[in-house]
């Protein structure tokens, strides 16, 4: 960061050049990340631990959703000094958080040179009926999805990455892995349906056509599709890998846990060897205590943040 | 009958998977690489785009420096893309990262600015016939710098070097992987 003048977005002008608003460069990031572990951090400290203990980019934010559930309130963006200096800090991708349907703070985010804007059912909603129109940004977003016809929609208003929503700040995986089955089922599902079926799933999805035949014709997102929610020790992530997560979100899983360095490297290493039980053994000794979960039946309707988003 | 040739992937993070897909078009055979030992065997080793820390990270854990230098060192070609550019080099400015110093460049980490100032450009006329009206995806891209003697500049875009070749040793500060141009894959796989 030191050695350019951030935010310029100077490098598109000119004959046969595309800046940073197409499309294609916007998943082109998100594939970068693929692989690698996303950490969730509130100071420029704990960034720190995050990219030395092999964070892939982090996402900063004012409170980790365990204790933006703990707290109430309403929960918004990141100060806007917090995140200047996460991205002084480190030199890997700094993702920032704002509210469903906050394009404000999305512009906000914009013009601080965020590398990665999550439009995120874990803060308050700004917007009780539309998200964000993602295409009019230079920045990429990601968003989180309960189905493939959440997804889809994301996508058709211009996420370039989607994520399950899972259950954030709960440590517990089962909606994470809830709502990778239903993508990759129902992606599994178009693969095996008729050509001229298609407008009546799309219909019954709330989908976009057009990317419901991209789906059918082609077995997977039009985008990386990654996993969040609950992920709280090596084997969560290699879990959520296995289903089909081509990255992982950790949030209060690492800075809630008894040693958020070592748990961290764990999960790191966890996500590259997902499928290696051996590595994923190792990576799992010595981690002490893993962050405290919370059972599903326990949370009213109310007080999920996956229904939030439309 | 010749056997497709072989190609290793580094595949600790990043979009290996893409640099897959990109050697296949190409006509070759791709291997996905976690271990020393599964570089026995590969005519050439692709390291990825990603990032370049968590990559770094990765190699050193497993113990991958040496066997990827002895690797080029036996002269089989080693393409790197953008993170694997910056591993390459001989140097790395702007937070560095530890390389494998196979390429005598300076790379400086994240030059052009964050993810609003990524790009796609043609390259400069003048460039390597081959390579003629390449379009270049840059994301967070680097920037090499004060290529030695032995550094052959093979593109440029704003006359600044984009693709370099020292030896067997090939740094992209672009993704060729991301378009469906194969061209760089296959002229860095035709000396194998």
């Amino acid at each position: 960061m030191s050695q350019h003048t951030k935010g310029s977005g100077s490098n598109g002008s000119g004959a046969d050049r595309v800046g940073a608003q197409a499309f294609e460069l916007k998943v082109g990031l998100a594939e970068m990340l693929k692989g690698g572990v996303i950490m969730d951090v509130t100071t420029p400290e704990q960034a720190k631990i995050a990219e030395d203990a092999g964070a892939c980019a982090v996402m900063a934010l004012e409170r980790v959703p365990a204790d933006i559930r703990k707290e109430g309130g309403v929960a918004r963006m990141s100060p806007v000094e917090v995140i200047e200096q996460i991205q002084k800090q480190v030199s890997i991708p700094v993702m920032a958080k704002v509210r469903i349907g906050h394009l404000l703070e999305a512009r906000v985010l914009e013009a601080l040179g965020v590398d990665f804007i999550d439009e995120s059912e874990v803060l308050t909603p700004a917007d009780d009926e539309h998200h964000v129109w993602k295409h009019d940004f230079k920045s990429p977003f990601v968003c989180g999805a309960r189905n493939l016809g959440e997804a889809l929609r994301r996508i058709g208003e211009g996420a370039a990455m989607i994520r399950t929503k899972g259950e954030a700040g709960s440590g517990n995986i089962v909606e994470a892995v809830r709502h990778l089955r239903s993508v990759c089922g129902e992606i599994r599902r178009l693969t095996a349906t008729a050509p001229e079926e298609l407008p009546t799933r799309a219909k019954e999805l709330q989908a976009p056509v057009d990317l419901v035949r991209f789906v059918a014709e082609k077995g997977r997102l039009p985008v990386p599709n990654f996993a969040a929610g609950g992920i709280a020790t090596p084997a969560d992530a290699a879990l959520c890998r296995a289903l089909g997560a081509e990255a992982v979100f950790v949030g209060s899983g690492i800075f809630k846990s008894a040693d958020p360095s070592a748990r961290a490297r764990a999960i790191v290493r966890a996500c590259t060897h997902w499928d290696d039980p051996r590595e994923v053994l190792e990576a799992s000794r010595g981690l002490g205590k893993a962050m405290e979960g919370i059972e599903m039946a326990t949370l009213a309707e109310s007080e999920r943040l996956a229904n939030r988003g439309w | 009958m010749t056997r497709a040739k072989r190609v290793g992937v580094l595949a600790i993070q990043g979009d290996f998977e893409a640099h897959a897909a990109a050697l296949a078009r190409a006509g070759a055979e791709a291997v996905l690489v976690r271990r020393a030992k599964e570089l026995d065997g590969c005519d050439a080793l692709v390291l990825p785009g990603g990032e370049s820390t968590t990559i770094a990270k990765g190699m050193e854990r497993l113990a991958l420096y040496e066997p990827v230098q002895e690797f080029a060192r036996s002269g089989k070609p080693v393409l790197g893309t953008c993170a694997g550019a910056i591993l390459l080099a001989a140097r790395v400015e702007n937070h560095p990262v530890r390389s494998l110093g196979l390429i005598d460049v300076t790379a400086v980490r994240n030059a052009y600015g964050t993810q609003v100032d990524s790009f796609v450009a043609p390259v400069d006329r003048g460039g390597a016939p081959a390579l003629d009206g390449l379009r270049c995806v840059f994301i967070r891209a680097p920037r090499l710098r004060d290529p030695g003697p032995g550094v052959e500049v093979l593109a440029r875009v704003d006359g600044a070097p984009v693709l370099i070749r020292q030896g067997p040793c090939w740094a992209a500060t672009f993704h060729p992987e991301l378009t469906d141009d194969a061209r760089v894959h296959a002229l860095v796989l035709s000396g194998v």
